[in-house]
Order: C-alpha cells, then sequence, then structure tokens
C-alpha cells in the first residue's frame, strides 16, 4: 500500500489579532478561532492531488496535541484524508518531541512521504520535518513549491533565498511545504458528514514510547515594541523633500 | 568562563554571506565567547580566508569534499553533528540554508534548537518572534547540554573586518548519503542590490497588476540604488519571482529605507519589515493598515506617484 503520512497542527486562525497576556505568560487564546495551520493543509491538499493521480493509495494525517485537535483532523477528513490519527499530549510540545511521535507513526505506517508543513504559523519555529528526516535518516526536500514523483524519486522544486532550487530525492522522504505549492480545495458539505464515518484514532503519547520532554522554559511573552505613527504627506514632491531631508535619498 | 561556540558559514563556494558575519556579532554577545566558524565546501579555502577576516572570529575550520560542492542539507548535516563536540552552541543564519540544515543538525545531536534569535542573553537564554512577530518570547535551555540555533540576521549587524583566526584543514570521517541530489537553481540574475543587504528597498504589491506594472518600480530603484521586493499577493500573481518577497514567508529585511507600494500592509507583511529604519507607505486607500507602521504616507495612485517621484529625482 503506497501511503502518504501528512502531518497537522492546530493553530491560531491566521486572521485572528494576536494579544499577549498582561501577565506574560502567554498569548490569548480564549474563545479565538483554531484553524490547521496554513501550511498543513497545503501539505494534506498536496497528498489528496497526489493520490488522485494515482501516486498514492492512502492519505493518513496526524497529530500529535490536544484532544480538542479532532475538530481539525475531522476537517482533513472532509477535505479527503482516509483516516486521522491523534496521538495525544497536552502543553507546549517541542519539535524534538513531535519528530519523535512521527517517526514512532512512520514506523508503524511505513509511508512513500511525509509531508509537513515548513513552519506552524503559531511558533513559527519550522524544525519538525527536518528532524523528523534526521531521526530516520531520510532525505528531507524544505519549502517545496512542485512535486513531481516518479518510480523511486521524487523530483522538488524549492523556494530558497536565491530563487528556485531543485533537487532529487530518493523515497521515502520528508518534504515540507511553501505557500505556492497549491491552493488547499474547499470542503463541501456532504465531505462533512461523510467524514464522520472514517476512522479517528487516539492514543496517548505515551503509548508510543515517547517522553514529553520539556527542554526549552518559556519564560516570559511580551508584546513587540510599537513603531511610532508617522504623518502624512500630501504629494510626491514633499515625500521626496522629507527623504532628501533624512538623507535616505 | 569560556562558552565554546559553532557558526556554520554561509557561501556560495566563493563568497562568504554577510549572514555568517551576523551570526558572529550574535554569538559575540554571550560573555565568554569562544567562536568558531566552520566552512563546509568542494574547495573551502577561499571562503575560510574571508571568514578569518571577521573581528571576533577565533578559529576557521575548513572542511573540503567534492560533496559539499551543493548546500544540502542531508549532506552537510552529519558533518556539522561530528564537529559539534566540544561546543555548548551551535548557530547558523535563519536563511533558507540555515534554517534548512541547523533543525536536521538539531535532530541529530538530539538538541534543541531556537528558532529565528534575535537577542541572546546567555549562551542558554534568548529572545525570538512568534506568532509572526505579534509576540516576543524569551526562552531558556533546561536540561540541555547543547542548544542549536537560527540568528534573526535583520537583528544584528555584520561583524567588521580585521580579524586573524588562524584557518585550519579539518577531515571528517563520516559516511555522507547519496540520497539527496542537488539537479539545478534558477538564480534570476540581476544587478540591482541584493534584497537582504540592499540599504534601501522598494517593493511592490498586487496593485502594480502585472509583471509589467513592476517595470514603473525597477526604474525608480535604479535611479536611487534600491533592491527591489514584492508582497506575496504579488508574487502569487506572477508579477515578480519568489525571492523578492518580503514578510513572515519571505525575507526579513532591515533597510534604512522601505517603500511600500500598493501594499496594503497585512500582519504577514510586515513581520519582514519590522526593524527597517524608515517605512513609506504610498497607497490610494488612506485606511489600508502599511499607514499604522508607515513614517511617511502618500494617499494617492502609484501609477501617478512612482513615475512623479523618478522626475523629482
Ligand atoms: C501563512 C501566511 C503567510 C504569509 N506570508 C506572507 C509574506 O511573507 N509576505 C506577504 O507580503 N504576504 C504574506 N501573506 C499574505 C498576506 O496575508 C496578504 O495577503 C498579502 O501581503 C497581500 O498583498 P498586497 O498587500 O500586495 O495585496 P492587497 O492586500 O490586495 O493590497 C493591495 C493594496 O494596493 C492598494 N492599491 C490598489 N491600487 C492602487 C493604486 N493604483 N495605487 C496605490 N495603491 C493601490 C490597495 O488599496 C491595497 O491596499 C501570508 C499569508 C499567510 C496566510
Amino acid at each position: 500500500m503506497k501511503r502518504i503520512l501528512v502531518g497537522i497542527k492546530r493553530v491560531v486562525d491566521y486572521n485572528v489579532r494576536i494579544r499577549v497576556k498582561p501577565d506574560g505568560t502567554g498569548v490569548v487564546t480564549d474563545g479565538v478561532k483554531m484553524s490547521i495551520n496554513p501550511f498543513d493543509e497545503i501539505a494534506l491538499e498536496e497528498a489528496l492531488r497526489i493520490k488522485e493521480r494515482g501516486g498514492a493509495d492512502e492519505v493518513v494525517v496526524a497529530t500529535v496535541g490536544p484532544a480538542d485537535t479532532q475538530q481539525q483532523l475531522r476537517t482533513a477528513l472532509a477535505m479527503g484524508a482516509d483516516r486521522a490519527l491523534l496521538v495525544q499530549a497536552d502543553g507546549v510540545i517541542e519539535p524534538l518531541v513531535a519528530a519523535r511521535a512521527l517517526l514512532k507513526l512512520v514506523e508503524r505506517e511505513q509511508p512513500l512521504l511525509v509531508i509537513l508543513g515548513k513552519q506552524a504559523i503559531d511558533d513559527d519555529n519550522g524544525q519538525t520535518a527536518q528532524i523528523l528526516a534526521a531521526l530516520w535518516n531520510r532525505p528531507q526536500a524544505t519549502y517545496a513549491s512542485k512535486i513531481e514523483i516518479t518510480g523511486e524519486t521524487a523530483r522538488v522544486t524549492r523556494e530558497v533565498d536565491a530563487g528556485l532550487e531543485t533537487l532529487d530525492v530518493d523515497l521515502p522522504a520528508v518534504i515540507s511545504t511553501d505557500l505556492r505549492l497549491n491552493e488547499p480545495r474547499y470542503v463541501k458539505l456532504p465531505d462533512i458528514m461523510k467524514a464522520k464515518k472514517k476512522p479517528l484514532d487516539t492514543l496517548p503519547l505515551a503509548d508510543l514510547g515517547v517522553q514529553a520532554r520539556t527542554q526549552l522554559k518559556l519564560v516570559r511573552f511580551e508584546a513587540p515594541p510599537q513603531r511610532q505613527k508617522g504623518i502624512r504627506v500630501k504629494d510626491a514632491a514633499e515625500l521626496v523633500d522629507a527623504l532628501k531631508k533624512k538623507g535616505l535619498l | 568562563m569560556s562558552v565554546q561556540i559553532l557558526i556554520v558559514a554561509e557561501h556560495d563556494g566563493t563568497r562568504l554571506n554577510v549572514s555568517t558575519a551576523k551570526c558572529v556579532t550574535c554569538a559575540r554577545a554571550v560573555s565568554g565567547a569562544v567562536v568558531t566558524v566552520a566552512v563546509f565546501a568542494a574547495d573551502a579555502a577561499a571562503v575560510a580566508a574571508q571568514a578569518a577576516q571577521l573581528a571576533g572570529v577565533d578559529k576557521v575550520l575548513a572542511v573540503d569534499n567534492p560533496a559539499n560542492a551543493h548546500a544540502l542539507a542531508a549532506v552537510l548535516a552529519p558533518q556539522v553533528a561530528a564537529l559539534a563536540g566540544p561546543y555548548a552552541l551551535v548557530l547558523g543564519p535563519s536563511t533558507t540554508f540555515g534554517k534548512d540544515l541547523m533543525a536536521r543538525v538539531g535532530g541529530l545531536l538530539d538538541a534543541p534548537q531556537v528558532s529565528d534569535i534575535m537577542a541572546i542573553e546567555s549562551a542558554v537564554r534568548f529572545r525570538r518572534p512568534i506568532y509572526a512577530g505579534n509576540a516576543i518570547l524569551t526562552v531558556e535551555a533546561v536540561d540541555a547540554p547543547k542548544v542549536v540555533g537560527t540568528v534573526r540576521t535583520a537583528s544584528f549587524e555584520g561583524a567588521a573586518s580585521g580579524g586573524s583566526a588562524a584557518v585550519e584543514k579539518v577531515s571528517l570521517n563520516v559516511t555522507l548519503p547519496t540520497h539527496t541530489r542537488f539537479v539545478s537553481v534558477s538564480a534570476a540574475r540581476n544587478d540591482r542590490p541584493d534584497l537582504q543587504t540592499a540599504a534601501r528597498v522598494i517593493s511592490g504589491g498586487r496593485a502594480l497588476g502585472s509583471a509589467d506594472g513592476f517595470k514603473i518600480l525597477y526604474s525608480l530603484a535604479d535611479k536611487v540604488g534600491a533592491a527591489v521586493g514584492a508582497s506575496r499577493a504579488a508574487v502569487d500573481a506572477g508579477y515578480a519571482p519568489n525571492e523578492m518577497q518580503v514578510g513572515q514567508t519571505g525575507k526579513i529585511i532591515a533597510p534604512e529605507l522601505y517603500m511600500a507600494v500598493g501594499i496594503s500592509g497585512a500582519i504577514q507583511h510586515l513581520t519582514g519589515i519590522k526593524d527597517a529604519r524608515t517605512i513609506v507607505a504610498i497607497n490610494k486607500d488612506g485606511e489600508a493598515p502599511i499607514f499604522e507602521v508607515a513614517d511617511f504616507g502618500l494617499v494617492g495612485d502609484l501609477f501617478q506617484v512612482i513615475p512623479e517621484i523618478e522626475r523629482l529625482l
């Protein structure tokens, strides 16, 4: 069975205005809209497209996170994933822990490909795909904007600082997604109904034999410094003048 | 007490990237820092010599290997890990090169990584942006013999030249994988200043309407010696190539002057320009959020304003 494993994280929706708690212990998440991390949604879309082209038989979505992530997994099933795995763990899950848990799932599921988002938009760590690839001792192709699979290899185009880089990686491999890889599909109502019948298995992190270590203590959260509000200029001439005075032009 | 810090150099085979000099400044902020820079290349001599000239570098390790001709994380990571033994902190730049590589190194070393370090309070205590820069987090490594980090380059000045560190050739006995192969890179050649280091940057958004529309920005940029950037919407629409994207998922820059032209100022875009000294916004919508952060705001049609600015210079 050719399988693709997709990692999903539940995060504060990207449209929410983030506020730091006054006591500095975190950001406000009560009553805030939660969603699938946008990069993970792209990962899932890509997996579904590969399956639809006949490149895979099954798409499995997995998360390492709180029980509430069921909602996001149901959305993923509605998008078209075949089944979902919830590795339940509360609190902050450091990338090394998430990657160790995913490695256990990889050992069980033996996927041809693991697709993860390049970063989660909450902690912006951007590490899990690379750590998983290291632990699994397999190739990584991060920041993918194009994936073509031929037989035992994937040709991946990556968005790098210099432009676009193309790599060939032997399968199985870990790929992380950038924004331009695809545009995720919308979920249709009948699919939401169908998704309710798809398998969603929950297992505690400890059952995988992975320890929920904390090696980075979150000492303090602060709001970023605000920029001073500037001035309005009335036309191009006034702007050029002002910039010349500051020695900027 | 001395703190041993290893920095993985970023380069293109011949020239050291300024991101490395910024990592040196970050590392030097740790009291008692002893800074070693490692250069991995097919032939590391030229780049190692440049690294040795950075003030604040104590030693340079040059690792030659034909397999290092292209910076592949899967190939470099085991070599970095093999060198990492004596170091408490292993740093790389928070560029696509460093982000791709360092987390893999962290995985091999079983060491936690601190991403996008914007300030370093000690070898174990750091400040970093999260939520696209909407919060700043102070983290402290506990129970970790070694920490890996990526350095947010916009937060640090590059170390000056004037150093004269010794260069040591190192050969490593590690088996390198062949499962990952470089095919090509399409670096759109351009003779404009580099977006990441330019003193002036002019960026265009969706409002430019086409790749052709961007020409008025290139023309102005060439007149003032500026680099040209773009919003994600402009890149997604194909008006500009991906390497021009500024923001949370593009480049994080800190120019003296940033001009946002026909860009609304979404939070993900603003993340990329927080450290710009002066921000200019040109937008026909006086309510656009970009004006909240602009030092100089001009409400108007960019297709009139930009050519006019060029005429006035
Ligand atoms: C996970 C994630 C990551 C993202 N990362 C990035 C990123 O790295 N960088 C980034 O830029 N975005 C990023 N985005 C997208 C971001 O949210 C915005 O969609 C994007 O920045 C909008 O681009 P824009 O300002 O060009 O377009 P718009 O928001 O459409 O704004 C166009 C502006 O042009 C003005 N305008 C129109 N015509 C004229 C005219 N003739 N003259 C003057 N002004 C005119 C309009 O008033 C408007 O304000 C990300 C989004 C997500 C979800």
